[in-house]
């Protein structure tokens, strides 16, 4: 099982702040799973519509969408930052 | 050599005193010839926003503003380095956040302190989210490009 978690505005369109999910073994790469993630249902679907947008953080840390996910505890995904 | 310069961050709903965080690097340091403080406030966005909600990532908030401080110590010549980020709902007026730079001379303090919020801006996983006064809970404050742009052209340095 691998722990996703949302925030901003793609934890609102998907309905949930996190989850527990078994990754098919297909999904390699952060970008594979978001467009996995986008197959589950129309509130993934709305939340990935723009996958380009969505930003990735696994372990806590920033990657890119070619990021392997094999061995990651808990994969974020999120609109761009709009702190300071 | 001096000792290392830890950065101290804290990613906190309350609010901050600028006048403890400056006396927090300036306190038996004599050493100290410049304190520059950056404090960024709420808006009111012309009288139409009531607040605004703060969110973050519990965890790699305040690790990804430690990664920023602690580059800014590698690139200049510091004596300490404080970044406060405040998360919640804040009213127009309030405090958002607190970067305070020290060193022996100004111009490290005044770069560094810019290096930081450009990159705080553009790295450290925050969202904020708008309230409005007519009642309506607004929109996701949309990422500037133009932030993006600043946060870069410390790379190119």
């Amino acid at each position: 099982m691998t722990k996703l978690v949302y925030f901003a505005w793609v934890r609102e369109r998907i309905g949930r702040p996190e989850e527990d999910l078994d990754l098919p073994t297909e999904v390699r790469t952060v970008a594979d799973l978001a467009r996995w993630l986008a197959t589950r249902g129309e509130e993934y679907a709305y939340a990935f519509e723009n996958p380009e947008v969505v930003r990735a953080a696994i372990d806590k840390k920033h990657v890119k969408p070619d990021a392997a996910v094999a061995g990651a505890r808990e994969i974020a995904f999120f609109p761009p930052m709009t702190g300071g | 050599m001096t000792a290392p310069v830890t950065p101290f961050v804290a990613i906190r709903a309350e609010d901050f005193d600028l006048a403890a965080e400056v006396a927090r690097l300036t306190t038996g340091r004599p050493d100290v010839g410049a304190v520059v403080t950056f404090t960024g406030l709420c808006r009111d966005e012309g009288g139409t926003l009531s607040a605004l909600e703060l969110e973050h990532y519990p965890g790699m908030a305040e690790e990804e503003i430690r990664r920023v401080a602690e580059e800014a110590i590698r690139r200049w010549p510091l004596t300490g380095v404080t970044a406060i980020h405040r998360y919640g709902k804040i009213a127009p007026g309030g405090n958002i956040v607190l970067v305070v730079t020290a060193s022996a001379h100004r111009a490290a303090a005044f770069a560094a302190g810019e290096f930081l919020m450009d990159y705080l801006k553009t790295r450290a996983p925050f969202w904020k989210k708008e309230h409005r006064k007519d009642g309506t809970s607004g929109d996701w404050v949309d990422a500037k490009s133009a932030d993006d742009a600043a946060a870069e052209r410390w790379a190119k340095g």
